[in-house]
């Protein structure tokens, strides 16, 4: 069974370490739609995706949030990654498989999954 | 229409994150004695009116501006009535609401419970200012997960934090893997 002094090890293990991150310092904004249309398409295991890179990449400055309807509800689960420098790419139609690719190709190294855009897949 | 249960429980859940609630409690409690599984999610948000109480399972009514359908409440009462449940929802404006949903165990168009950690798991993350309470009883045995007592172990660390993320997935699939043995 997972106890709370199991918690309390892993805090007291993290303030041991320097350099924890502080509000406001994210270098990049994942934001995953989260109302009925997309959790109906499938948004939350893509979510959870999102937060296992996160996990796995050790990623301390990158935030995986989540919003309500953005209005494009026949493209859900849509993704949005907003850069440091305010610049946003939409993401659509996305599952979990596709969330790997994201995050090593653009949140990691910058470059935009063109493929997967709302610019190639609008109709 | 959700394939899940849980998937209605976040949808549900997510209209309590925007009612502004700091306080959310989600319970599943599943009786097969009793053939009844009753799931509860109740909030401290800012609550409805009596009008919009009485639209609140109406199709086409809803609060959002992106759109003129609102289909969570609906979808939510209907899988419940679909095995010979109900839904009843109480609000108080400035006080909270609370939903409560009943279901037949045996009847056979009962929607799945589903993936309900990922769920919590994913509210909890999305909404790390917030608090949860999910309470998972089954039979006469729970899990119980109480972020306010994971913030006061954490102090300033925050509650979407990745490694604390990954305990928290860990603690709810390792507990109720216990709690489905416990059977």
């Amino acid at each position: 069974m997972k106890t709370l002094a199991e918690l309390q090890a892993l805090r007291d293990d993290m303030k041991a370490q320097v350099g924890v991150r502080r509000e406001g310092q994210y270098r990049m904004r994942v934001v995953v739609g989260m109302a009925t249309c997309g959790i109906a398409a499938g948004a939350r295991p893509v979510l959870a995706a999102c937060t296992e890179e996160l996990e796995k990449r050790k990623l301390t400055d990158v935030i995986v949030a989540q919003t309500g309807c953005i209005g494009i509800c026949q493209y859900e689960p849509v993704v949005e990654v907003f850069d440091a420098d305010g610049s946003k790419t939409t993401y659509v139609h996305v599952t979990p498989d596709k969330v790997p690719k994201i995050f090593a190709q653009h949140i990691v190294n910058g470059s935009p999954v063109v493929e997967y855009t709302i610019g190639a897949n609008a109709k | 229409m959700m394939q899940e249960l849980s998937m209605n429980i976040l949808d549900v859940a997510e209209n309590s994150v925007r009612a502004g609630a700091s306080l959310v409690e989600i319970t599943v409690d599943r009786q097969p004695v009793n053939d009844l599984m009753t799931i509860t999610i109740s909030d401290n948000g800012c609550g409805m009116s009596p009008e919009q109480l009485k639209k609140v399972s109406d199709p086409f009514y809803t609060t959002r501006t992106t759109r003129s359908v609102g289909l969570g409440i609906p979808f939510f009462r209907m899988a419940a009535e679909l095995t010979g449940g109900k839904l009843e929802i109480s609000s108080t404006q400035g006080v909270g609401t609370l939903i409560k949903a009943s279901f037949v165990l045996s009847s056979i168009d009962l929607m799945p419970l589903g993936n309900i950690n990922e769920t919590i798991f994913v509210l909890i993350h999305g909404n790390p200012d917030m608090d949860f309470v999910f309470t998972h009883r089954l039979g006469g045995s729970e899990l119980v997960l109480d972020t306010r007592s994971f913030r006061r172990i954490l102090g300033d660390i925050p509650l979407n934090d990745p490694k604390v993320s990954s305990f928290i997935r860990e603690f709810l699939d390792e507990n109720t893997r216990e709690l489905l043995q416990a059977q």
